[in-house]
């Protein structure tokens, strides 16, 4: 069994190794080394997909990242991905690749039906036809064009597969290794510096994979091999194949996309499918050659038309015929060697070229060779629905604005060559402000903004002597520049067949009474009938133009249709080119999948996950974790069938008779020492510390400079100059860099320094009732009586053998104390507060049920100190001192902030004591309120209170305290509930706080 | 991404840093009388300069200092970093 289209002998595929796959769940063979795109055509296959919009068959048009046409969804080893580029994704066994944007099928589409319709899709049909009614929008219009939108189809699968990132650094990075690159590469290695040489094919080499050149007398590809060869036996070189740099950012920092393991059969576990590197370098050569433009004819995206040099790179990359009756349609030479090529394999080949009788090197070797060449002449159509069978063709007239004659030849494939454009993007995204090369009708890299240069092709530089000459003296003199060192290497001879000047003709007019369709851009399906009619409606920026008609926009990117756009407009305007300009390229230079992107940052990875040391121990007593900052926290230890709420309300309640015991680990802690500590605590704190003796703990309130809440927490005075800070554990970290900046910044003469100690320490709090009578067991030695160790005091205690540090301080409102120990004892510590703890019904309590204690007990947390509420407004004003100043203070005299009808906290009941009231609700005064309705303020914190087992709420509501007694409306209009709530203190429980102090 | 030369550690990630605003703006002394326009200015108000910036970073994931980075705000090109302590020009 053979491939139909496969020439013998000819190619770098490995014919020993045969490769099965499916296209449209039909099976077919191709070879290693084949791309999706080879192997299809050398079965003949040539439809492969359907247009954007008109549902127009499309076929191959490139072979490589330029291609249009071929995106195909692809499923193998479990994973689908849309929108891939079939001349881009090498054939593994089994890969399963199906046509986009159609059905029932690509034979047979029924959105083809545009295509009939298209006077009714002109450019801009979406803006003018959804536009009204208003109505229609969101029921009718939107999901319509959700539907027709996109071409493949997202996996809503997880992926399983292991994609990662890479850092690396070098002196020089070299992006593509065609003749520029390596000479770049090989010269730069050579002195010494750190070279990074990388190319998105599966084989380096570039151009000279395909071109009949020599170089010191070896074939392009042999001495690609050599410098190749070389370049990887040096240590300060490294070189990537299927590696795309596609972004270029910053400080030269550029970003790429490797295939590492989608070529790869049976990869192990820990190869990664793809990676994406941040290489950070200090030079750029970019070598990213050029891509061939078309020229646009009637029905110029016919399957079957292909640029010449893909045709080319079909035939001697991998043995490929795209057609055995190829008619070659060019306004330069480069064509010709496609033509030459089909003729040495036995292919006979129609020229035709718009120039009017020339002469070069390779015309007169297409003569020898007996190809047929007709000048002055332009492909007008292409006829055929789903492959090209034929060629209406035309001698042009002098002016090249019509035609003399017409006929009808048959062809089953159009080679098309408009001349070629260097590939500026990622030049044009460091920066480089390109200028428009007459003589190449494209533009060029001109002023630098970053250590970046463009060698070869990518420089507008098409001959080979220039490109190997200018990359050995760019690669030198750019490495010399990093090392130091000069190093001189002979540049090698080469061969090559010279080139005539190309025509400037690249849009072939319509004959009198003809209307077919000329495609600019093939993916988003822009003809040049779009463009003219965008400027007619008055369009005249490109960007505008780009925007309305949708031309460059799709995932191609415009690569072959960008210029030909930009000609037309030149053309209607009456401007030339480099006024009409270019639009913005911006990265990816091709796609990149959102799987590379994300690397290792999924699922658990996402973030780190901060676990106490506790963790193990809540982990075997059924304990649900919340995710509390970064940290894992107990929400509640589940017992039996217990919902959420029965769990918070039974170790709450424990705590309010018995004692319960709750890890603390993870509140934010800080350890502050200095001869200025007390003055420093003085100014970031808005009430006194320059009096808080040795051995006690204060709370303490945080503001920003605005005047609004920043943290609270309790600092304690170990020794002198030694301060032990606690912060909330979502700010902890905020406040580090908050002191931080204070202490460098504003008063760098304060000798403080500051440090977190938060992993340093595990925590537990014993609160109820019954802690003074545990801690009693726990600490035989001390003294821990009401005068022996009052409210707010510290001592560090000996527990079990491990020194530690404990603190009667209360969160719950009750008597409470926390231990603080070494992090690696907080397990020993948990451990035996829990053992000793059973003799006073101990239960270890968890989120839940401490927001409900401190909620109850009116301690405000995170969800009042939103960013929003100055001290007054929690009805902390005694937190306040009138006699100095602090971080913030200014601010707090300010007309708005002592105005009265300010919001501020309160306590609400549901009136029928047993509706829970959702957090967020908003408060009306009325029931029946209509929208928009005067908002009086919104519940911030809910709990099922355990003293008076009923509902309770705090709120922040204008006029505060004067609304007790009041009935208000918590609505929650997305809950679609509506309570109404009586407004009470927020110190619902022990208002006057006897308990800490008992 | 940028590449910000931090006074203490070597040219390192902008990854690594955060921002922290205009390098010139004093905060008034503690206890002095200012007035509300005066605080405001301090508090909330900032120029947006097209070219050259003189700003705070703060080497976040590094040594934790505050430094001063000279920025252009259009090119993103440094011209100069230095200790909080020391001029730049």
């Amino acid at each position: 069994m053979t491939n139909p289209y496969r020439l013998e002998n000819v190619g770098f595929i490995n014919r020993d190794k045969k490769i099965s796959f499916k296209f449209n769940g039909k099976e077919y063979f191709g070879f290693k080394g084949d791309t999706l795109a080879s192997a299809l055509l050398s079965n003949g296959i040539h439809l492969v997909g359907r247009s954007f919009k008109y549902h127009r068959p499309r076929g191959f048009f490139g072979a490589g990242v330029d291609e249009p046409n071929a995106k195909v969804q692809i499923e193998l080893n479990g994973y689908s991905e849309p929108n891939v580029n079939a001349t881009e994704i090498e054939l593994v066994e089994g890969i399963s690749a199906t046509s986009q944007n159609c059905w029932p099928s690509v034979n047979f589409d029924i959105g083809a039906i545009n295509n009939l319709l298209n006077r009714f899709f002109p450019a801009g049909f979406y803006y003018k036809t959804f536009m009204w009614p208003k109505s229609f929008w969101y029921k009718i219009y939107e999901p319509f064009i959700r539907k027709a939108a996109g071409l493949g189809v997202a996996s809503i699968e997880k992926d399983n597969e292991r994609y990662e990132h890479k850092y690396e650094y070098c002196d020089l990075l070299v992006t593509g290794s065609g003749p520029a690159g390596l000479a770049s590469a090989f010269s730069a290695a050579k002195s010494g510096a750190r070279v990074i040489l990388v190319e998105d094919k599966p084989m380096f080499g570039g151009s000279l994979l395909t071109d009949d050149v020599t170089i010191d007398n070896l074939s392009g590809k042999e001495w690609a091999n050599k410098i190749i060869s070389e370049l990887e036996s040096m240590p300060n070189v490294i070189t990537r194949k299927r590696s795309q740099v596609f972004g270029y950012y910053d400080h030269n920092m550029v970003a790429m996309f490797e295939r590492t393991g989608d070529h790869l059969n049976n990869k192990s576990k820990y190869t990664p499918r793809q990676r994406l590197w941040y290489i950070r370098a200090k030079e750029v050569i970019l070598s990213t050659g050029s891509i061939e433009r078309p020229i646009v004819f009637g029905n110029n995206d016919t399957p079957g038309i292909f640029l010449s040099s893909g045709a080319k790179e079909y035939l001697k990359l991998y043995g490929v015929l795209v057609g055995k009756k190829p008619l070659i349609f060019t306004n330069n030479d480069s064509a010709y060697e496609t033509a030459i090529e089909f003729k040495k394999n036995g292919i006979s080949p129609i020229i035709l070229d718009t120039r009017e009788n020339h002469e070069s090197d390779l015309i007169n070797e297409s003569k020898n060779l007996g190809i047929e060449i007709k000048f002055n002449y332009a492909v007008i159509a292409a006829h055929g629905y789903k492959k090209v069978n034929s060629a209406t063709i035309g001698k042009l007239n002098n002016s090249k604005t019509g035609f003399e004659n017409k006929e009808k030849i048959n062809c089953d494939c159009i080679c098309v060559s408009g001349f070629w454009t260097p590939s500026v993007h990622l030049a044009s995204q460091s920066g480089n402000k390109l200028k428009y090369d007459k003589d190449l009708d494209a533009f060029i890299p001109n002023v630098s903004k970053q250590n970046e240069v463009s060698v070869g092709a990518a420089n507008g530089t098409f001959n080979l002597k220039e490109t190997i000459k200018n990359g050995f003296q760019k690669g030198s003199s750019l490495s010399q520049k990093v090392t130091g060192k000069e190093v001189n290497l002979p540049v090698p001879q080469t061969n090559e067949k010279k080139h005539g000047k190309h025509d400037k003709f690249w849009c072939v007019p319509l004959p009198k009474g003809n209307n077919y369709k000329r495609f600019v851009d093939f993916q988003n399906d822009v003809a040049v009938s779009d463009i003219e009619l965008a400027l007619r409606e008055g369009y005249r920026s490109i960007e505008h133009v780009k925007r309305y008609t949708t031309l460059g926009m799709a995932t191609d990117q415009g690569k072959t249709s960008n210029l030909n756009g930009l000609q037309l407009v030149s053309n209607i305007e009456n401007k030339i080119v480099p006024e009409v300009g270019h639009t913005t390229f911006r990265p990816p230079f091709t796609p990149v999948t959102i799987g590379a992107i994300v690397g290792r940052e999924t699922g658990h990875h996402y973030m780190p996950t901060r676990k106490s040391p506790m963790h193990k121990w809540h982990k075997d007593n059924n304990a649900v974790f919340v995710d509390a900052g970064v940290w894992l926290r107990p929400r509640y230890y589940k017992v039996g069938n217990e919902t959420l709420q029965d769990a918070a309300k039974r170790e709450a309640e424990n705590v309010r008779k018995n004692v319960g015991v709750c890890d603390v680990t993870t509140l934010g802690k800080i350890d502050i020492k200095g001869p200025d500590s007390a003055e420093f605590l003085n100014r970031v704190y808005t009430n006194a510390w320059l009096k808080l003796p040795v051995g006690k703990a204060r709370y303490g309130l945080m503001l920003r400079e605005d005047g609004m809440l920043l943290d609270d927490g309790t600092t304690t005075r170990i020794s002198e100059n030694h301060y032990h800070m606690t912060t909330t554990t979502a700010q902890a970290a905020n406040v580090l860099t908050h002191l931080e900046y204070y202490l460098q910044v504003v008063w760098p003469e304060l000798k403080v320094n500051v440090v977190s100690s938060t992993e340093q320490w595990a925590g537990a709090a014993i609160a109820g009732p019954k802690s003074r009578d545990l801690l009693s067991k726990l600490l035989p030695t001390e003294d821990v009586t009401n005068d022996g160790f009052a409210f707010m005091h510290y001592k560090e205690v000996d527990f079990f053998g491990v020194k530690a540090r404990l603190f009667r301080i209360s969160f719950s409102g009750e008597l409470a104390y926390e231990i603080n120990v070494p992090s690696d004892s907080g397990l020993f510590l948990w451990e035996k507060i829990i053992e000793v703890g059973k003799n006073f019904n101990l239960q270890p309590y968890g989120t839940e049920a401490l927001s409900t204690l401190r909620i109850e007990m009116g301690h405000v947390a995170g969800p009042e100190l939103d960013g929003r509420t100055i001290p007054s407004d929690l009805s902390l004003d005694g937190m306040i001192s009138k006699k100095k100043d602090f971080i913030g203070k200014r601010s707090l005299s300010k007309k708005d902030f002592i105005k009265p009808e300010r919001q501020k906290i309160v306590g609400i009941v549901p009136v029928d004591k047993k509706t829970s009231i959702p957090e967020g609700s908003h408060l009306v005064d009325d029931k029946n309120f209509k929208l928009p309705a005067k908002k009086l303020g919104h519940v911030s914190s809910s709990c099922w209170s355990v003293e008076y087992n009923n509902p309770f709420s705090l709120a922040i509501v204008a006029g505060g305290k004067t609304m007790i007694g009041k009935k208000l409306f918590a609505v929650a209009p997305l809950k679609t509930s509506s309570i109404e709530v009586e407004v009470v203190s927020s110190h619902y429980v022990d208002p006057k706080g006897e308990r800490v102090r008992s | 991404m940028l590449h910000i030369k931090c006074p203490y550690c070597g040219l390192r990630s902008q990854k690594e840093f955060s921002y922290g605003g205009d390098a010139n703006v004093k905060r008034p002394k503690l206890n002095a009388e200012v007035t509300d326009k005066e605080w405001d200015d301090f508090v909330y108000m900032r120029k947006s300069p097209k070219g050259h910036h003189l700003e705070l970073w703060h080497h976040t994931s590094g040594c934790r200092q505050w430094i001063k980075v000279k920025r252009d705000t259009i090119t993103h090109e440094i011209y100069q970093t230095a200790k909080i302590e020391e001029q730049i020009s």
